[in-house]
Order: C-alpha cells, then sequence, then structure tokens
C-alpha cells in the first residue's frame, strides 16, 4: 500500500483506540469520581475556589450554568480587547507589530473567546509576543467552555430527579473544567506535545525575527516566537488558530511528518472521546456506538473523496503534459503529500478546529465541497464538547420524526419529547442556514454593487465559494478559511464578527436549553412501547434527518459554487 | 449578576498564571535544555556563517542551485501564505505554463512530463523546504554541465539526501533542498 495512505490510515486508527480510554476517563470526571490524578490536582483546585469566592458544592439550575457561562466568556471578550488594541506599547513585541484596529480586534477577540480562530491577520506581522500568549490564553479556555456546556447536558440528561431543583450539578463540576488543570490528561497531553514539538525544531523562543543572508546571497527575515506551547493548545483544543499566517502549513509550526501526525491525532481525540465519554456517562454505551458509527460513515463519506481528488491532482495542470504523481500540490508541502492533505482539510472541518495544512483555496473543487459540507453538518465529531451538542439537535429532530412515523410519543431516554423542545431544536438547526446564506448573499450582493472591492482573489464560481466557505466557517466556528479572500476590513471583521457569536452561543443555549427541559421531566421507564434509540436503523434514521436538512439548506449555493466548477473543468 | 462577575474576573486571573504565565515559561525553559538550537530554531552553517534555518526554505533560482519550488511570498519567513489561486483560474494556469516553460528552457533535453508538478506550483506556506526525489533529479543534468561534475555523482548524491518516509512506511520521501545545496558547494 501506498505510504502516504498508510501515514493517514495508521493515525485514525490510533487515535479511535486511544479516543474509547479517554472517554471514560472524562466521564469520571464529569461525575466527580474520584481519579488518580486528584491528589495532585485537588488542592491547586481548591485553591482556586476559596480564592475566588465559588461555592463548590452549590447546585445551579441550567440557566444559571448559562449566566455563569456567559459571564465569564464576556470577561474574555473585554479583556481581549484591551490586549490586542494596545499591543503595540505594552511589552513582548520585539518586532515592534502595531496594535489591531477596532474592527479587526473585535473580530480577533470574538473569533478566539469562541473557539473559532478565524483569523483576518497574519501572525508574524499582526500580533505581539503578548497577544499571541493571551491567544493561546483564549484557546485553553475556550475550549473549556464547549466542554463544560456539554458535561451540563450530560447531568440533564441523566438526572431522574422530581421535583426538579436544578440539574443535580455542583457549581464544581462545572468550574472544574474551566482550569483545565482540573483536567489532568488535557494538561499533561499538551505538554506533551509541546515537547515534540520543540524536539522536532517547532521554536519556542521570546526572540524576535532573525535576519539571515542565504545561501545564494539574498537576505531574508525569519519570524519566530513561543510558537511550539501555542501549537499544542491549538489542536488539542480544537481551536485551530495559526502562530504564523500559513498555520500547520508553516515549516516552525509543523515541522515534519511526525508532528503532522501529533497534531492530526490530538484534534481528533477529545472530539472522539466525548462521545464515549456520553455513553459511559450515561450508562448507555450502545447509544454513544451508535452515535459514534453515524459520525464516522459521515466523516469518511467526506473523507474517501477528498483524498482520491487531490491524489489524482488538477486536471488542467496535467493537461499541459506535467508529471502528476503527487496529486494537486498547489496550496501543498512536500513533506506531508496530497493524501495527508486531503484527510486533514477534512477532519479539520468536521470538528471545529479549522487547523489547515495545506490551502483549502487551491483544493480541487469537490474537495472544496466536502469542506464547506463538514462545516455546514459541524456535528461528524465536532469540535472540543460542542460536536456532541450539534449531534443532539439533529438527534431530537430524528427522535421527533421517527415517533411521528410509527405513530408513537417521542420520548429520549425516558422523557417525553414534547413541542417546546423541538421547536428549539429546529430553530436551532435552522439558524445555521439563515447565518451562512443571508451573509453569503449579503456579500455576494455587495461585490456585484461594486466589483472594484479588493476581496476575491479568484474570478467565477471560485470567487463565490470564497465568499461562501467565509461565512459557513464564521457560522461553524471553524476558522480555517478560502484565504485569498480579503477579509480584514469592516465589512467581512464585523458581519464574521457577528456571525461567531450567534454560531457559537445560540448552539450552546439551545441543546442545554432542551436537555433543562427535558430533566424536570417524568421519568418513563422504557416499556414495549418505547422507540429504541440505540439500534442501527434509528441510526439510519438520524443519518438521513442530517442529510435532508443538510441538502435542502445549502445544495442551490453548492451547485453556485462548487459544482459548477467542478463541471466547468470537465 | 455581580458575583459572577467578580468569580470570573478573579478565575480568569488564577487561569492565566498557570496557563498564560507558567505553562510558556516552563515550555520555554526546557525548550532551552533539550530542543535544537535551544528552542531558536534549528540554523545550518557554512563557512562559519549561518547561511539558513534547516526547517525553513529559501530561494534557489541560480542555475547552479538546485532551484527551490516557487513561492507566492518569495521566501519572505517574516509573511508565510499561499498563493489562494483556485484551480481553475484562468491567470493562475497561465502562470504555471510559464514556470513550465521557462524550467524547460533552463534545462534542455528535459519533457514535461518528467517535471514534477511541485516544480510548477507554490507551496502552502511559500516556505516549503523540500522537493520530491524525482524533483532533483530532473535538475541533475542542468547542474552537472555547469559545474563541470558527472552526472551519476550528483544522482548519488540526491539519494544519499533523500529523507525516506517515517520508518519507511507513513509518508513521503523528500529531499530538504538547503541540505542538498550545501552538500553540492561541498562536492569536489
Amino acid at each position: 500500500m501506498n505510504t502516504e495512505l498508510l501515514g493517514v490510515l495508521a493515525i485514525f486508527l490510533l487515535t479511535l483506540a486511544v479516543a474509547w480510554p479517554m472517554g471514560r476517563y472524562i466521564a469520571r470526571v464529569y461525575s466527580g469520581e474520584r481519579t488518580w490524578t486528584d491528589p495532585i490536582f485537588g488542592p491547586i483546585e481548591r485553591l482556586f475556589f476559596r480564592v475566588s469566592g465559588i461555592d463548590p458544592n452549590r447546585g445551579m439550575t441550567w440557566v444559571e450554568h448559562l449566566k455563569a457561562l456567559l459571564t465569564i466568556n464576556f470577561v474574555w471578550f473585554l479583556m481581549s480587547m484591551f490586549v490586542l488594541m494596545n499591543m503595540a506599547w505594552l511589552p513582548l513585541n520585539p518586532d515592534g507589530n502595531p496594535s489591531m484596529s477596532p474592527d479587526l480586534a473585535f473580530n480577533t477577540s470574538i473569533s478566539f473567546v469562541v473557539n473559532c480562530n478565524l483569523q483576518h491577520y497574519s501572525g508574524e506581522s499582526g500580533l505581539s509576543y503578548l497577544g499571541q500568549i493571551w491567544l493561546m490564553f483564549l484557546q485553553f479556555v475556550s475550549a473549556a467552555t464547549g466542554m463544560a456546556a456539554a458535561a451540563v447536558l450530560f447531568n440533564a440528561l441523566k438526572t431522574r430527579q422530581r421535583p426538579f431543583r436544578g440539574v443535580g450539578v455542583g457549581t464544581r463540576q462545572f468550574l472544574r473544567l474551566f482550569p483545565e488543570i482540573q483536567h489532568p490528561h488535557f494538561v499533561a497531553l499538551v505538554i506533551l506535545v509541546t515537547i515534540i514539538l520543540m524536539l522536532n525544531g517547532s521554536p519556542m523562543t521570546f526572540e524576535g525575527k532573525d535576519t539571515i543572508v542565504g545561501l545564494q546571497g539574498d537576505t531574508v527575515q525569519v519570524s519566530r516566537g513561543p510558537v511550539a506551547a501555542f501549537v499544542a493548545i491549538k489542536h488539542i483544543g480544537t481551536n485551530g488558530g495559526g502562530f504564523f499566517g500559513a498555520n500547520s502549513a508553516h515549516s516552525l509550526e509543523n515541522p515534519n511528518y511526525l508532528t503532522a501526525l501529533v497534531q492530526l491525532f490530538a484534534q481528533l481525540l477529545i472530539p472522539a472521546a466525548m462521545v464515549f465519554a456520553f455513553g459511559f456517562y450515561l450508562r448507555r454505551r450502545k447509544l454513544a456506538i451508535m452515535i459514534f458509527a453515524v459520525m464516522t460513515i459521515g466523516f469518511l463519506m467526506l473523507v474517501i473523496p477528498n483524498i482520491v481528488s487531490e491524489m489524482k491532482g488538477n486536471p488542467a495542470i496535467s493537461a499541459m503534459g506535467v508529471d502528476q504523481s503527487l496529486g494537486a500540490i498547489e496550496g501543498k508541502e512536500i513533506r506531508f503529500g496530497a493524501a495527508m492533505s486531503g484527510y486533514w482539510s477534512i477532519l479539520t472541518t468536521v470538528i471545529s478546529t479549522g487547523s489547515v495544512n495545506a490551502m483549502h483555496d487551491s483544493t480541487m473543487p469537490l474537495s472544496g465541497m466536502n469542506e464547506l459540507l463538514a462545516m455546514m453538518v459541524n456535528a461528524f465529531y465536532g469540535g472540543c464538547g460542542v460536536g456532541i451538542l450539534n449531534f443532539f439537535i439533529y438527534l431530537i429532530i430524528a427522535v421527533f420524526i421517527a415517533g411521528l412515523m410509527v405513530g408513537r410519543t417521542p420520548e429520549f431516554l425516558g422523557k417525553k419529547v414534547e413541542a417546546r423542545e423541538v421547536k428549539i431544536a429546529m430553530i436551532t438547526a435552522l439558524l445555521s442556514p439563515l447565518l451562512i446564506m443571508g451573509g453569503t448573499a449579503l456579500s455576494a450582493w455587495m461585490i456585484v454593487q461594486d466589483p472594484s472591492l479588493p476581496w476575491l482573489n479568484n474570478p467565477g464560481f471560485h470567487g463565490f465559494s470564497e465568499m461562501l466557505y467565509e461565512m459557513t466557517s464564521a457560522n461553524a466556528n471553524n476558522g480555517s478559511g478560502f484565504e485569498g479572500l480579503g477579509d480584514n476590513n469592516p465589512f467581512w471583521n464585523i458581519s464574521t464578527g457577528i456571525i461567531l457569536i450567534l454560531g457559537r452561543f445560540i448552539p450552546i443555549i439551545g441543546p442545554v436549553a432542551i436537555a433543562g427541559l427535558l430533566a424536570s421531566k417524568k421519568y418513563i421507564p422504557e416499556g414495549a412501547g418505547t422507540l429504541k434509540t440505540d439500534t442501527s436503523t434509528f441510526g439510519v434514521m438520524i443519518f438521513c434527518v442530517i442529510a435532508i436538512i443538510t441538502a435542502l439548506s445549502y445544495f442551490p449555493a453548492l451547485a453556485l459554487g462548487p459544482i459548477a466548477e467542478y463541471f466547468s473543468m470537465q | 449578576m455581580k458575583s459572577h462577575i467578580l468569580s470570573a474576573i478573579i478565575l480568569t486571573f488564577c487561569c492565566l498564571l498557570f496557563l498564560a504565565v507558567l505553562y510558556p515559561l516552563a515550555m520555554f525553559g526546557i525548550g532551552k535544555a533539550v530542543a535544537p538550537n535551544g528552542g531558536q530554531g534549528e540554523v545550518m552553517e557554512a563557512n562559519g556563517r549561518v547561511v539558513g534555518y534547516a526547517r525553513v526554505g529559501q530561494n534557489f533560482s541560480d542555475d547552479r542551485y538546485f532551484w527551490s519550488r516557487p513561492s507566492a511570498v518569495s521566501y519572505n519567513a517574516a509573511g508565510s501564505a499561499g498563493s489562494n489561486k483556485g484551480p481553475s483560474n484562468p491567470d493562475y494556469l497561465a502562470t504555471v505554463q510559464a514556470r513550465l516553460d521557462t524550467f524547460l528552457v533552463h534545462n534542455p533535453g528535459v519533457r514535461a512530463n518528467q517535471v514534477p508538478s511541485e516544480l510548477v506550483t507554490a507551496s502552502g506556506s511559500g516556505l516549503d523546504p523540500h522537493l520530491s526525489p524525482q524533483g532533483a533529479l530532473v535538475q541533475v543534468a542542468r547542474i552537472a554541465k555547469l559545474r563541470n561534475l558527472n552526472a551519476r555523482d550528483l544522482e548519488l548524491l540526491v539519494t544519499q539526501k533523500t529523507e525516506q518516509p517515517l520508518l519507511g512506511l507513513f509518508g513521503t520521501a523528500r529531499v530538504n533542498v538547503l541540505e542538498l545545496n550545501l552538500a553540492l558547494d561541498n562536492l569536489k
């Protein structure tokens, strides 16, 4: 077998094998059981709570949870605006980079607070090291926000007490996910990945740019910085914001094939483990395996065509007679190759990482479409914590539709799913098409009004895809881009900033609200009349729901962009 | 609400202490001890001076050296980027054709189907330090002629400098262009 394919297959299987025990561990942390790491991290945790005046044993309702979560996010946003708009005179700025404009700081702050990491700047010239470290901090805590929200969902689904006085989770379980030092595997993993990166040549320095004269006599400047620490959390937290403009295609962020494998492993691990954690926590392993199977099938349906088409190469370049045995290598690095780049392009878009090791703008038309689809669905694995929340929405809709089809009252985990829950689920599910299509329509209208706007890097169908991709990436909190788009201007900074907020918090509030409502209902033990949700039949049902919602919402836009481009190249 | 805000601020500062101060400093310390060049980035030297970063590609367009790949940012390592050109963009395809023509002019005797696509396309970072083995081998005849070297020796050099896939199993084979050109200069 081809060594490029073998590498991809090996890392995929290895990740899944480790995700299972990791899921069990996360479930233990969530249920407040003692783990072997408690003696180390317990005292630090208690200190944190004492200093911040938090009573870890006080119960909170799901509304209080959400309030606490939104408050702390708002605090981060304000601090972020301050740092990014004052970098020029603050310390740790050896390259003398400028502060951000207000609209860029707005976009960047939101983007990193919501775990998206859309970047309308380039790290080399757009940030000081203080700015980089601040954003690194946000990469830690924003991942934790998603995990904490997922914890609330897990708890609410488990509780069976009535009358219901909160979701039965202490502040302790909720907040212990904020400082990841409470999540020791997480921190151990981050440190391990940082060290691997450093050993392989990723810099970890506070020195500024170096100027050297190359072998041929050209003078070049080489940007450096505390890269390794940044890149580790960028992947483990499914953040994806690059230290440098070229993200993980840059050889100092991703020096060789081994580091690329490590980064692929790191970004999939927690999203995959969260699904298993769901099963362990609720003691419904079969349900978790069904969910995982649906996600995996969806993932494979997107990733296999991408690997194939990237390895096949660009037909327009084949027509010139060039040897394309390396595949479509424009925008790709030799040390990764086309197969890994194809795999990475889908992995990073199904989960909400958005880091890239190759430029998506230069991938083949149908690969671009699959990257878009991965973000439109946004629930095949999905980001840290939020993936399972997004999937939960599809699950509720599927329960409802399946219930209607067989004429039974829709139930999930012993709780009746009624009009109110389904309404919330539908609104949450339909918000994405509204934001993506609305945003793309607005930008397309503007460029038609004024074709001189310096936005598009490519003409025709592909130019439309660039705008569609940016809006989709913002809504999915993904952060990758068709980076040819000239997006550092008030229109893109503000429009995607707003979409980022809505695309982050509504899909968190929706599922948590549904779970909170379900939690307060009477528990009905499963009987002969119950619709079984952990069967493969129901798995097919969920898959169909996802496919139909996605196709109905997005097919017209995809037909105008990547599909039209594909046929124009035949 | 007020207590939420106060708690949030204090908790944030606690986290900052651990995640934004202690963590990077600890990593910085470990890097100084174990990473190549103390974590400042691996460099390559020739004749007693630094000629480049081992991991960062540089521009080679002199016919006496192995050319590196085209770059969208002219190998400016203080502003990495790809071309972000779509696969159907006519201007882009014209550029690729022009690169191919230039290459064929500088390498007489080479046919288009011997030129691997990385020699006419830009990398994702604009700083790709590598070529595929074929990308180096196809340039051997030109360099051998200009430097009065035996083509066999050059082919051997390329083979020596080829990094095999990880454990021989995973990934791509590749040649670091800077390393290859340094070795080329040392060839007698």
